[in-house]
This record gives structure tokens, sequence and C-alpha cells, in this order.
């Protein structure tokens, strides 16, 4: 089984602890004088995204985990199951509602997602960093009000609820960043 | 490719006008600046540190490591009647990679004549007070010392005696941090780990903390001295907060004892499973000669650049890090 030391630590490295797949957020080298030298690290557990502190001596071995991100077209949900497809060898995959999470806001059919596979199952599904979304239903737009910097919730077609510019009209597209959830600009 | 430097101008500078002021100081309170090898047929038997190792191909494959401190050639000078001595050099440390380590990295080592580790320490202050004029340090330059035994006792409330792993496991939770050692490992390393986490924390910010007298198993190379009931080494650490700067002894001047300490690190490298390495028979040849009285200290200075130019990353200081070596 592959396995990495604390030699090969570094920020993205994704390791096996307590029987989870793990991501090393941070990592630094502490050694105190001419001592025994540990790694502090902090880690996100890849399934609850929750982030811990974990110590290691320097030198210990830890087992990698067998997580591969890659490049997948979203295709549709059946509403329990998300499905992408490899865009080389056209095979697919569904992802549940636990992989999925909030991406499903962002998710648009054919827009092109990181998926994290471990062994071969999705674990986390990333939408693009940028989409472009149709308007379902805002408040009518205030014309030629593009300076007052006001805002006003607008609906999109996924669901979610994009805070947009007050000119912005219904029927309109818009880019939103998906990490933020922040309207970028309108799409003409 | 990553061709260009980690480090700006500006520290590319700094570490010029810092190895600048060192000289100065040195040639201002008359020590000899020295060279020594940078391989050596010996390498350090430290359990903690891993030396490079470099194959001859042109003497039967013998083996020359690379140092990880200038400490033995320059005691061996010390022998041989240099009087009071410096080296600026680069020493080398497999696997210590880090905000605060490159497995390169500059050194200062210096030793004088009749010295003992606090007037040593004096002069390290001196040292650092008069280095860092050279530089725009927002917070004043201002040094304390506390011994090994009181700082621990100020951050637990134990006395040393009192410690065993099970209640640095407890202190250790209390502060959070996660212990990935058991019962098995040497108490030192827990003491490691607690001055590391927990301690060295407590210690003012931007501030100068020496800690002197170690614990007798934390030796290295410095003597020991008992009072009453408690045998203490006569070892200090610099630290700036957190930042570990420097470290020194009142050399141990006894050619058994130091050959002992020698086997007895061979030993504990084998029973951890680490290379084994040979010890330097002629540090131990020299001491039999007579090292004279004498007190000696290593400072970093690509720590101390760190804190002179209030950089957090070492990577920024050195013109090319590990990364892009």
């Amino acid at each position: 089984m592959a396995s990495y030391s604390t030699n090969e630590f570094k920020s993205g490295l994704k390791i096996m602890l307590d029987g989870d797949p793990h991501a090393i957020v941070e990592n630094e080298f502490v050694k105190p004088g001419k001592g025994q030298a540990f790694s502090r690290t902090r880690v996100r557990n890849l399934k609850t995204g929750r982030v811990v502190e974990k110590t290691f001596k320097s030198g210990e071995s830890v087992e990698a985990a067998d997580v591969m991100d890659t490049s997948m077209q979203y295709l549709y949900t059946d509403g329990e199951f998300w499905h992408f497809m490899d865009p080389t060898t056209f095979e697919q995959l569904a992802a549940g509602k636990e992989a999925v999470g909030d991406a499903h806001f962002w998710l648009k059919e054919q827009d092109d997602c990181e998926v994290t596979l471990w062994n071969g199952e999705p674990l986390i599904v990333t939408p693009p960093n940028f989409v472009e979304m149709k308007i379902t239903e805002t408040d009518p737009g205030l014309r030629g009000d593009t300076a007052t910097g006001g805002t006003k919730p607008a609906h999109m077609e996924t669901g979610a609820v994009v805070k947009v510019p007050l000119f912005i009209e219904e029927g309109e597209v818009i880019k939103i960043d998906t990490r933020s959830g922040e309207y970028v600009s309108r799409v003409k | 490719m990553n061709w260009r430097p980690a480090a700006n101008q500006d520290h590319l500078l700094a570490r010029a006008t810092l190895l600048r002021a060192v000289r100065e100081y040195f040639d201002g309170t008359q020590a000899l600046e020295v060279v020594t090898p940078t391989l050596s047929a010996a390498a350090t038997t430290d359990p903690a540190i891993e030396s490079f190792v470099t194959h001859c191909s042109d003497r039967n494959n013998s083996c020359r490591y690379l140092q990880t401190s200038p400490e033995f050639p320059m005691k061996r000078l010390l022998c041989a009647g240099s009087g009071d001595i410096y080296q600026i050099c680069t020493v080398f440390r497999q696997g210590e990679s880090g905000r605060h380590h490159n497995p390169e990295f500059q050194l200062l080592e210096w030793y004088r004549l009749e010295f003992d580790h606090h007037r040593l320490m004096d002069e390290v202050a001196e040292l650092v007070s008069t280095v860092l004029q050279a530089f725009e340090m927002s917070a004043p330059v201002e040094f304390s010392r506390i011994s090994y035994r009181n700082a621990i006792k100020q951050v637990t409330g134990f006395e040393l005696e009192q410690l065993d792993y099970q209640q640095i496991e407890h202190i250790l939770a209390r502060h959070t941090v996660d212990c990935p050692l058991s019962a098995n490992d040497p108490l030192d390393h827990w003491f490691d780990l607690l001055m590391s986490t927990v301690v060295a924390p407590s210690f003012a910010h931007n501030h100068f903390t020496f800690i002197y007298d170690y614990p007798a198993s934390q030796a290295a190379l410095a003597r020991l001295r008992t009072e009453g009931e408690s045998t203490v080494a006569e070892r200090f650490e610099l630290y700036y907060g957190e930042l570990e700067l420097a470290n020194g002894f009142h050399e141990l001047n006894d050619a058994a004892e130091q050959a002992d300490r020698f086997r007895h690190e061979q030993q504990l490298r084998i029973e951890r499973g680490h290379a084994k390495v040979p010890f330097d028979q002629n540090l131990i040849a020299a001491l039999q000669a007579g090292l004279p009285d004498c007190a000696g200290v290593a400072l970093g200075l690509d720590r101390l650049l760190m804190l002179a130019t209030g950089t957090d990353n070492i990577y920024q200081l050195i013109s090319f890090p590990d990364d892009r070596a």
C-alpha cells in the first residue's frame, strides 16, 4: 500500500486517518533545539469537511489515500443522484447527496466539474469557479440605476439565490463566482 | 521552470548587511574567523539529526558526510591552540523543511575561552543587539533568562521530577495538542513535544528568552553540573518569541565522557532504526590532548534575518530554497 513519510507532507496531500480520507491543509515542521522533530498539521476530512489538528512524529509513515481529482461533465440529476461523464472514456458516474453537497446549486448541464474520487467512488463534487446562469425570478429592474450599489435577491434556475444589482432583469443570464456565491457580471 | 530567486532584492541586501555586521562585531572583539571542512569522514551521532551522505567513486565508494554543524573541527582548532574563533558556514540536515527550516542553512558558530554558558549568553545578547542596530526593528531588543526547570514549572505548575509521560499527556490535552507519542517513546521526546507546543509558545512575543541548564539527558555536548541531588547540563537556547535561534554549551572537555556519549547515541540510532554513522575519532583524540575551558554557541543566521526583516517564512530569505535549488 502506498504511504507518505512526514517529510513529504505538503498542503493538498491526501492521506488516510482513522479510516477516512483527509487532505493536508497546513503542515508545520517543529523541532525544539536538539530534540525530536514533529509535524503539526491541520487536516480536512474529505467526507465530512471537518478540519482537525493532527501531530505526527517526524519520519513516521502514513497511508496514502487513493484520492484523485478528475474533470467530468455534469449530465443531469434524477432527484437522488447527480450523473457525470468522463469526457474521454464516456464512462458515467453517479454522485449522491453527500458528495454533491451545496455544489448542486451551481451544477448546470454540460458544465465541466471537478469530481474527486476515492477508491473510484465520487467523494466531492466541485463546480467550476465561475458559472453562467439564468435568473428565473427577481423583482423588476430599476432602469438606469447602475450607480447606487443596492442589491436584491434573484432566484436561479437551479434554486440558488444570488444578490444582484437592482438593474438586473428576470430572464437575464449572469456570471457567478461559485466559491463565494456572489454575482460577478451580466452576460450579454 | 522556477528559475527566479525566492528572496527579493531587499532580502538579499539584508543578508549581506547581516554578514557584514557579524564580521565587524568579531573584528572588534578579537575572534579569529576560521574555515573548516564541509565534508567529513565522520558524522554527528545525534539521533535527532540526519546527515546527508555522499559516496566517493574515486576512493572505493568511501563515505563523506556533509557537516550538520562545524562544532567538531572547530573544537580541534581550539585544542590546537587557536584561541577565540568564529565561523560563518552552511550546514546541512536531512528532512528539515518548513516555515522555519531549510535543509541547508547558514550558521554562525563561535567559541570563547574561559567563558561559561552564562558569560556566553551575555555575549550572544550583545552580538544580537549590535547586529540588529543595522536594521529597523519596531520592537525594542530585550532579553530575559529562565532555567529549563523554571520555564516548565511556570507553564505547567510542575517540577521536572513530577512529570512522567502521563502527566505530560494530560497537559498537552489541556492545551489541545494532539499527541503522536506512546508510553514506549523516551521521556525526552515527551518533553520535546511539550517544549515545542506549549512552553515555547508561552514566551513573550517580540522578546528574546534564554533557556539554560537543561536536563542531563538533553546535554548533547555540554558539561554536567551537580548541585545537591540534581544534575543539569550547562547548555542554553535562545528564543525570539517561540522561534529558536541559538544553542550553546559550556563545552564538555572530558574525552572519555565524550566517547561514551557518542557510543550511547550510536546505540540509540540503531534502536530507533536510523542510519549507523561513524563518530569523530579525531575529536576524541583532540580532547585527550586537551580542550581549554570554553563555551561555544551556534546561531541560525536565516532565523535572525527573519526577525530582523519581519519575515515569517525562511524561504523568502534564501536565494534558492530547497524547492528550487
